[in-house]
C-alpha cells in the first residue's frame, strides 16, 4: 500500500511538471492553431533564468519570478514577430520546421550562455517532505499544483470574462471574421505567445528546484508537455493539466509495476493511443482536423 | 523538351560520379561522398512521403535503424551472409511500416507529425532497451563487411561505387514512379485529398504504398550503413536524426529529386564548414533552418529559382 | 504545393549548386607536418557528454603546450588536430576519416565515450594507428586489439573498489539503480557480473533515464526488496536527483555512487543530500588529502595548478584521461621517428608511467595498463570529500 501512494505522489511530481508546460502547449493551440516545437526550449530559459536570477545576481525569490516571466515572455514575443509572422503560407510542415529550428537555436543559445552544466537551485520553502501513510510528497510539487490551478483558473477567466480574452478566442475560430469585426489579429497572435511563453517560463522557474536544470532539458520535457497536453485535449484547460498528472502517474505507475527502462515509452505509446482511439483525447471537443 | 534531356542528364550525373571514384583516391573524401550518398537515399526516401504525397514524418530515421540493427543482429549473431539479411532488413522495415501506416495515415498535419514521431521515439527507445538482441545503449559491434560473390566491399573505393550505384538505381525508381499515374495521383493528394478522393483516386492505399516504399528505402541506407562503419548505436537513430532527414528534404526542394540529393549534401558538408564555430554549431544550424524556411519555405533550390524568375521577369518587361 | 514539370532549369540549378557545395569540401591536402608531430583529438566537446570532452580537449592542448616547452619530442613540436563528435558515433568516425586521411595524424587520443570509440575502433585498426582512448568501456580493450590502448579507469576497478568496501561493512544484499546509457550498462554489467566474487546479492536492479527528474518510483521499488545498500551509476545530473530522492524518502540504508559524479558539480548539485554517500574516484579529487609519498602526488598537483592557472576554472576529475594519452603517447613516440608499429610497441612496453588516472603499465595482455590502486573510496562529509580506509 505504501508503495501505491508513493508511486502515486512520485507520479504527481512529474504529473505537475507535465501540466504545467502542456498547459502552455494547450493555450497557444487554442489561441491561434500553432504548435509550438520550441515550447520546451522556453521552459528552459525559465528554469536557467531563475536560477541565474536568485544564485548569481542575489535576487530574491519573488522579484527573480517576476523578471524571469517577463524576460522569457519577451523573447517569445520577440521570436513570433522575426520567426512566425513573415511566414506568407503557414502551412504546417513549414512551421514545424521552423519551430524546430528556433528549438535548436535556442538551446545552442542556452549552451553558450550557462554552459554544459547542471545547476540546481533550493526549494521554494525550505520544508521537508510531507509524510502520508509512509509515503513522501516533495513540498515543491504541492506549490506545482497550487500555481498551475491558480494559472488555469486565471486563464479560464481571461478567455470567459475579459474582452481581450474573447477577442483571442474569436481570432482561433475565425480570423477573417474577427478581422471583420475589427480585432487586430496580429496583437492578438503577439499576446497569445507572449502568454504562452510566459507559462513555459513559470513552468521552467516552478521545477527547477526539482529537476537539474541545463541547456538541453527543454526537448524531452516538451516532447512529453505536448503528449500530456495531446491526452489531456488539445486546447482545453484543464485538459492540460488533467492530461499532464494523468501521464506522470501512469509513468511512474509503469515503473512501479512494469519496468523502469520503458519508462520513456510510456508518454508516446500514449501518445499514439490518443491519437488512433480520440484525437481530441479526454476533455476536447470533437475537433475538426483543420490541416 | 525535357523528358529528351532526361537520360543524357541521369548518363552524364553517373559519368561524374564514376569520374569521381576513379579519379579521388583520399579515404577521407571518399567517406564525405559516401556520407553524401546514404544522406541523399534517406533524403529521397523521406521526399517521396513528405514532397509528393504530402504526409509528413518526424520519425523517420526508426526506419534506417531498423533496417541496419536488422542486418546487424542477422549477419553477426546468426551468422547470415549480409546479402541475405539485406531483404529481410528491408522487409522487416516495410511490414513495420504497413502495420503503423494503417492507423496513423489516418491522421493528417500535426496530428500525423507527432504520429510519427512517436513512433520513431518507441523505436528508438526499444533499440536502446532491448539490450540482449541490440546491444543496448552501448551499441552493436562486430559487424561483418558485405560480401556479393567474391567480392568485399570493405575498403572505401568499393563502398563509394557500391553506394552510388544504390542511389542511382533508387533516383530511376523514383523518376518512374513519378512520371507514372501514381506519381500524379500522388501529387493529386498533396494537393487536395478530398478531391483526389472525389475523383477516384484510392487515397488510403496509395499513401500506405508510399509510406511502406519510403520505409524500405530508408532501411536500405540503414544496411549499407551498419556494412560501412561496422558498429551501430541508437543514438544515430533518435529524434534528431529524424529532423536532419527532414531538414534535407525541407532545404534542399521538397517534390524535386535532385533538390533531395542538393539537400542531402549541404546537411552533410554543413558541420564540415561549421567546425570552425564549433560552439555556435547548433545557433547557426537553427538559425539556417529557421531563414531557410521563412524566407524560401518550398527549399532552397526553388527559392533560387524564384529569384531567378522573378529578376528575368523584371528584365523582360524593359 | 504545385508539382512543376519542368524540371530542366530547376535541375541546371540544383545541379550547379550541388557542384559548388562538393568543390568547396575540397580544399587542399593538408600537409602531413614536416616539422611537427600531429596528434589527433576526438572529444565530445558539446553534447550531452561535455563535462569529459570539454576538460579532455583542454587538458590534452595543456600537455601537448607542456611538452612543447619542454622541447617537444626529439626536438620536434607536438601539434593538436582536434574535433568534436557532439557525443554522436556516426560524426565520430567522420571526424577519425579526417585525422587519419586528411590531417594525417600520427596518433589519436580520444574519444570520450565508449560508443564513439567503439565506433572508431574498426578504422584504426585497418589503418594501423596508435589509439589511445579516454573511454571507461571494457569492451575496448576487452579483447585485446592490437593498436587500440585505453587511459580511463575501467568499471572492473571502479566496481571492485565498491564491493570491497560493501563487504567489510558485512552488507550481502544490495539494489542496484543505473542510467540507461552506456555508461550505466556497462557498470550494472559489472555490478551482477562481480557481486558473487564478494559474497553479494544483487535483489533488484533498476534503471532511469540521462534526463529524468524523478526516481521516487525506482528507489521505492529497489526498497521494497530490502537491500543493505543501494548502488547508483550514472553521470550528472541524474545522480545528484537520485541522491535527493533518497533523502525526500528517508532512505537509511547506504547510498554509494560511481566515478562518474566524481566531481565539484555532484556534491554542489546534491546539496545536502550528498552528506554521506560513497563512492571510488581517481585520485585527483583528493589530491591535497593525499600523504605526500603517494606516487602520484606530484604529477596531480602540478596538473591541477597547471590547468586551473591556464584555464581559470577548477580543475575536473575526467580532463586527466587525455592529458595521460598525450603524455603516454609522447613517451612512445621517442626515437621512433614517426614510425607508427614502433611507437605501438613502446606504448605497449611503458610500465610504471605515472599519471594523472593511475599509475600504468601495460603489456600485451593489458592494454588498459590500471590496477585498484588506481581507485580510493571516499566518503561525502561536510559538503567536501573524505578519504576513506
Amino acid at each position: 500500500m505504501q508503495e501505491l501512494l508513493q508511486y502515486l505522489f512520485s507520479g504527481m511530481t512529474n504529473g505537475a511538471v507535465y501540466a504545467v508546460i502542456a498547459l502552455g502547449f494547450s493555450m497557444l493551440y487554442s489561441s491561434t492553431d500553432l504548435i509550438n516545437f520550441a515550447h520546451g526550449e522556453f521552459v528552459m530559459l525559465g528554469a536557467l533564468c531563475m536560477v541565474s536570477l536568485t544564485a548569481g545576481a542575489g535576487l530574491a525569490l519573488v522579484p527573480a519570478f517576476f523578471v524571469t516571466v517577463a524576460a522569457v515572455a519577451a523573447a517569445g514575443m520577440l521570436f513570433e514577430r522575426l520567426a512566425i509572422r513573415p511566414v506568407r503560407h503557414p502551412q504546417p510542415i513549414v512551421l514545424i520546421i521552423i519551430t524546430v529550428g528556433a528549438s535548436i537555436f535556442l538551446r545552442g543559445t542556452g549552451m553558450l550562455i550557462w554552459g554544459k552544466d547542471a545547476h540546481s537551485m533550493p526549494p521554494f520553502l525550505d520544508i521537508a517532505p510531507i509524510d502520508i501513510a509512509g509515503a513522501r510528497l516533495l513540498a515543491q510539487s504541492v506549490w506545482i499544483l497550487v500555481i498551475v490551478t491558480a494559472l488555469a483558473a486565471g486563464l479560464h477567466l481571461f478567455y470567459k470574462k475579459t474582452l481581450t480574452g474573447k477577442a483571442m478566442t474569436a481570432c482561433a475560430v475565425n480570423k477573417k471574421g474577427a478581422w471583420i469585426v475589427g480585432i487586430p489579429f496580429k496583437w492578438m497572435v503577439l499576446l497569445a505567445f507572449g502568454m504562452s511563453t510566459g507559462l513555459g517560463a513559470v513552468a521552467g522557474a516552478s521545477i527547477a528546484p526539482i529537476t537539474m536544470s541545463s541547456y538541453d532539458m527543454g526537448t524531452i520535457l516538451g516532447l512529453k508537455g505536448f503528449c500530456g497536453a495531446m491526452l489531456g485535449g488539445l486546447g482545453s484547460l484543464w485538459g492540460a493539466i488533467l492530461g499532464g498528472f494523468l501521464l506522470g502517474i501512469l509513468e511512474a505507475m509503469g515503473v512501479g509495476f512494469v519496468s523502469s527502462g520503458f519508462k520513456d515509452a510510456t508518454a508516446f505509446l500514449l501518445l499514439l493511443l490518443v491519437l488512433y482511439v480520440r484525437p481530441q483525447g479526454i476533455l476536447g471537443t470533437a475537433e475538426v482536423k483543420r490541416f | 523538351m525535357d523528358d529528351k534531356y532526361l537520360p543524357a542528364i541521369y548518363t552524364g550525373f553517373a559519368l561524374g560520379i564514376a569520374f569521381l571514384g576513379w579519379r579521388i583516391d583520399n579515404a577521407y573524401y571518399l567517406q564525405l561522398l559516401i556520407f553524401i550518398g546514404l544522406n541523399t537515399l534517406l533524403a529521397l526516401s523521406l521526399n517521396m512521403l513528405m514532397g509528393y504525397a504530402g504526409q509528413i514524418s518526424l520519425g523517420h530515421a526508426a526506419f534506417y535503424g531498423i533496417g541496419a540493427y536488422v542486418t546487424a543482429i542477422l549477419s553477426t549473431t546468426y551468422q547470415v551472409p549480409p546479402l541475405l539479411a539485406l531483404p529481410a532488413a528491408v522487409g522487416a522495415a516495410m511490414l513495420i511500416a504497413w502495420i503503423v501506416g494503417m492507423p496513423t495515415l489516418r491522421l493528417s498535419g500535426y496530428y500525423l507529425g507527432m504520429g510519427t514521431l512517436g513512433f520513431g521515439m518507441i523505436v528508438h527507445i526499444v533499440l536502446r532497451e532491448w539490450s540482449s538482441v541490440t546491444g543496448g545503449a552501448s551499441g552493436f559491434v562486430g559487424i561483418p563487411p558485405l560480401t556479393v560473390g567474391p567480392v568485399e566491399f570493405a575498403s572505401n573505393k568499393s563502398y563509394f561505387f557500391l553506394v552510388w550505384a544504390v542511389v542511382l538505381a533508387v533516383i530511376f525508381l523514383c523518376r518512374r514512379i513519378i512520371d507514372s499515374r501514381v506519381g500524379r495521383a500522388l501529387c493529386a493528394i498533396h494537393d487536395g485529398e478530398k478531391a483526389a478522393a472525389a475523383v477516384g483516386v484510392n487515397t488510403r492505399r496509395l499513401k500506405l504504398q508510399v509510406f511502406v516504399l519510403s520505409a524500405g528505402i530508408a532501411a536500405l541506407a540503414g544496411f549499407l550503413y551498419a556494412h560501412l562503419v561496422f558498429f551501430i548505436s541508437p543514438g544515430s537513430f533518435g529524434f534528431m536524426a529524424s529532423i536532419k532527414i527532414v531538414t534535407m528534404v525541407v532545404i534542399g526542394g521538397m517534390a524535386s529529386i535532385w533538390g533531395a540529393l542538393f539537400g542531402a549534401s549541404l546537411l552533410t558538408l554543413l558541420p564540415e564548414w561549421l567546425h570552425a564555430f564549433s560552439e555556435f554549431e547548433m545557433v547557426v544550424y537553427g538559425l539556417i533552418l529557421m531563414v531557410v524556411m521563412i524566407f524560401m519555405p518550398r527549399g532552397l533550390t526553388r527559392g533560387l529559382m524564384d529569384i531567378y524568375e522573378r529578376y528575368r521577369k523584371t528584365h523582360d518587361r524593359q | 504545393m504545385r508539382f512543376v514539370r519542368k524540371d530542366s532549369p530547376l535541375l541546371l540549378a540544383a545541379a550547379l549548386l550541388t557542384a559548388v557545395v562538393f568543390a568547396s569540401a575540397f580544399p587542399a591536402l593538408a600537409e602531413s607536418g614536416e616539422k611537427t608531430w600531429k596528434i589527433g583529438g576526438i572529444f565530445s566537446i558539446t553534447g550531452p557528454a561535455s563535462f569529459l570532452g570539454d576538460p579532455e580537449k583542454k587538458s590534452m592542448e595543456l600537455a601537448i603546450e607542456e611538452i612543447n616547452a619542454a622541447g617537444g619530442v626529439d626536438g620536434r613540436m607536438l601539434e593538436a588536430v582536434i574535433y568534436d563528435t557532439e557525443g554522436d558515433p556516426s560524426k565520430a568516425v567522420m571526424a577519425a576519416g579526417k585525422l587519419i586521411n586528411k590531417d594525417r595524424v600520427t596518433a589519436i587520443a580520444g574519444p570520450s565515450r565508449t560508443p564513439t570509440t567503439l565506433a572508431v575502433v574498426p578504422m584504426v585498426e585497418r589503418a594501423n594507428l596508435p589509439f589511445v582512448s579516454c573511454a571507461a568501456g571494457n569492451k575496448i580493450v576487452e579483447p585485446i586489439k592490437p593498436w587500440v590502448f585505453k587511459t580511463a579507469q575501467s568499471d572492473i576497478q571502479a566496481v571492485a573498489s565498491i564491493y570491497a568496501h560493501i563487504e567489510k561493512q558485512g552488507i550481502d544484499r544490495i539494489g542496484t539503480l543505473t542510467v540507461a546509457n552506456s555508461f550505466g550498462e556497462s557498470g550494472r554489467e559489472q555490478l551482477i557480473e562481480q557481486a558473487g566474487d564478494f559474497g553479494i546479492t544483487v535483489v533488484r536492479s533498476e534503471s532511469f533515464g540521462a534526463g529524468d527528474t524523478d526516481m521516487t518510483s525506482q528507489l521505492t521499488k529497489i526498497r521494497q526488496e530490502k537491500p543493505g545498500a543501494v548502488i547508483c551509476w550514472g553521470t550528472n545530473p541524474g545522480p545528484a536527483v537520485v541522491a535527493k530522492n533518497a533523502e525526500q524518502l528517508g532512505l537509511d540504508i547506504p547510498l554509494y555512487q560511481s566515478h562518474g559524479v566524481a566531481s565539484p558539480k555532484f556534491i554542489e548539485l546534491a546539496g545536502d543530500s550528498a552528506e554521506g554517500i560513497l563512492l571510488p574516484t581517481g585520485k585527483i579529487l583528493v589530491a591535497d588529502l593525499l600523504p605526500d609519498d603517494d606516487p602520484q602526488k606530484q604529477v596531480l598537483t602540478d596538473y591541477i595548478d597547471a590547468y586551473e592557472t591556464r584555464y581559470d576554472e577548477t580543475v575536473s576529475g575526467f580532463g586527466g584521461y587525455a592529458y595521460d594519452a598525450v603524455y603516454l603517447l609522447a613517451r612512445a613516440m621517442e626515437g621512433t621517428g614517426g614510425d607508427k608499429e614502433k611507437i605501438r610497441e613502446n606504448l605497449e612496453n611503458i610500465k610504471g608511467h605515472v599519471g594523472i588516472s593511475g599509475v600504468f603499465s601495460f603489456s600485451q595482455t593489458d592494454h588498459n595498463g590500471l590496477d585498484p590502486s588506481a581507485f580510493v573510496m571516499v566518503r561525502i562529509a561536510d559538503g567536501k570529500w573524505q578519504l576513506v580506509k
